[in-house]
């Protein structure tokens, strides 16, 4: 599903964020990313999402090369990534129900059937009953849980996770990891980036883990 | 089916997002409206002079005053040698008593005219020459004036040929004022847009994030541009339209003392069409303008 082939990112300036990474994950795995901050998880996952592309090396996504990919056919390989972020990047000028709705709004679903998976999707992540709350009133952990709702309501193949648990209590990020579980548990491909040794204590799955830029041996199995 | 979906979407959105910022939109359609009607009512006018001037006239004339005390036997003459001139299409007379006639008739001055002790109007041919180019006219005319039966000869396409002068330069002022309000009209759309994209940065972030293709988050922004042009396009008609009709109440008043019935003639309905069509075009274009050159720059990172 995701497969890195001697990747390399270079930013201008000279900064090597990653160097020579390899790897293979298999359709329905469910993988950890840990590291130090700056070893370049984020800059992984941005690689994996089409966000930026590797200065050399094959980052193969579902068979596309972002390497390669032209920039029209983005659009159509992100709405099969669901991306949760560190930052939720949730809109303020709309309630839940309505920032969650967006991506099937982009997918040109029809209304009812759209409210019927946002329902579905907010009731999976517990936040049925604050639909019609807007974001902001929301605290750090619903914030997540709405981000997580949003991610997951196109139903897609791949779920990527930059620092879910990462401002979160340990029952808090518990909550989130149970939910990244059943996921998980129905075939979804999980990505998860983290810096909390405890979550891979707590919920053991396979681990790679990056050092300034570079997959440690051993991980990469 | 799908995408007409969409787009009522995006036209529900558009709208929505007009009526929650009733100052600013206003304040552009305002604006956009009146820089509109400014070329709008300069062609109204145009128009309007212009049927007049055709209807006063189609065909030059000329025409020839004669003496006083001319004998029936000499007019009849005169007439058939000028009926002999090839060049000469038709000749028609008007005797003194009927142009006094059709004078008392015409205008509001039959009083006056009755208190005069004689009637002063000389005897007439009107000439309707064959050729029209206005050279062959001024030589016609030249020739006509050597004449020593006429007293006075003139040639009627002077006055028209200057109005023409004056109905083509007005003409080009409307074309040069249309051209610049149609790009100040874009470049109001352009800013709008400008500072829209800008407030909604975060949220064209996240779409592009999400997977928004780039004709999904420009279609909002093109219906704005669209929809402010098109209601500034109406304010303009109503603001045309209302200004003729004030015009025109006090046009007839005035025309009623020189016996014309000249009215501004209001915006027929292809004109009303084609302004309601250029107008919502040119905001779509400057929309469009203003999507292409702002929305690359805001990409996620």
């Amino acid at each position: 599903m995701i497969r890195f082939g001697q990747v390399y990112k270079r930013y201008p300036g000279g900064h090597e964020a990653l160097q020579d990474v390899s790897f293979d994950i298999a359709k329905g795995e469910m993988v950890y990313l840990t590291g130090h901050s700056g070893a370049g998880k984020s800059t992984l996952l941005k690689l994996v999402a089409a966000i930026e592309r590797p200065t050399s090396g094959s980052v193969l996504i579902d068979g596309h090369n972002i390497r390669a990919i032209k920039r029209e056919a983005i659009p159509a390989l992100r709405r099969n990534i669901g991306l949760i972020f560190q930052d939720h990047k949730l809109l303020f000028d709309r309630n839940a129900f309505d920032n969650v709705i967006l991506p099937l709004q982009i997918s040109g679903f029809d209304h009812r059937e759209a409210a019927k998976r946002v329902r579905a999707a907010l009731d999976k992540v517990g936040l049925l009953s604050r639909e019609k709350a807007n974001p902001i009133a929301l605290s750090g952990g619903e914030q997540q849980r709405l981000c997580i709702a949003r991610a997951i309501v196109t139903r897609p193949d791949i779920l990527l996770a930059d620092e879910p648990t990462g401002n979160l209590d340990a029952d808090y990020s518990s909550e989130i990891l149970n939910i990244f579980k059943s996921f998980h548990q129905v075939g979804v491909t999980l990505l998860i980036s983290t810096h909390d040794q405890s979550v891979l204590q707590r919920f053991p799955a396979r681990a790679l883990h990056l050092d300034h830029g570079v997959l440690q041996q051993g991980t990469a199995a | 089916m799908k995408r007409l979906r969409e787009h009522f979407h995006v036209l529900q959105t558009t709208l929505r997002r007009l009526w929650l910022t009733p100052g600013a939109s206003l304040l552009n359609m305002t604006i956009i409206g009146i820089a509109l009607s400014l070329p709008v009512g300069a062609y109204v006018l145009l128009k309007s002079v212009q049927q007049l001037a055709s209807t006063v006239a189609d065909a030059p004339q000329i025409s020839a005053f004669l003496d006083a005390g001319k004998r029936d036997t000499e007019l009849s003459a005169l007439k058939e040698k000028l009926e002999g001139i090839e060049r000469i299409a038709k000749v028609e007379f008007v005797s003194r008593d009927a142009a006094l006639q059709q004078l008392q008739q015409s205008t509001g001055v039959s009083d006056m005219i009755g208190d005069l002790p004689h009637n002063p109007l000389p005897d007439t041919f009107i000439i309707y020459p064959k050729v029209t180019d206005t050279a062959a006219m001024e030589a016609l005319f030249q020739e006509l004036q050597s004449w020593k039966q006429f007293d006075h000869v003139q040639l009627d396409s002077a006055w028209i040929k200057k109005l023409d002068a004056l109905l083509n330069l007005g003409r080009l002022a409307t074309a040069i004022l249309a051209t610049s309000l149609s790009l100040a009209l874009i470049a109001i759309t352009f800013n709008t847009i400008r500072l829209q994209i800008l407030t909604r940065r975060d949220e064209i972030e996240v779409t592009k994030l999400i997977g928004a293709s780039d004709s999904f988050i420009r279609r909002p922004f093109l219906y704005f541009g669209l929809l402010q042009g098109l209601t500034g396009g109406f304010v303009a008609w109503l603001l045309v339209s209302a200004s003729l009709w004030l015009l025109n109440g006090s046009l007839v008043n005035l025309t009623q003392l020189y016996a014309s019935d000249f009215l501004l003639h209001p915006l027929s309905w292809p004109d009303s069409l084609a302004l309601f069509v250029f107008s919502g075009y040119l905001g779509w274009l400057g929309a469009w303008f203003s999507v292409s050159q702002h929305l690359w720059q805001i990409e996620p990172r």
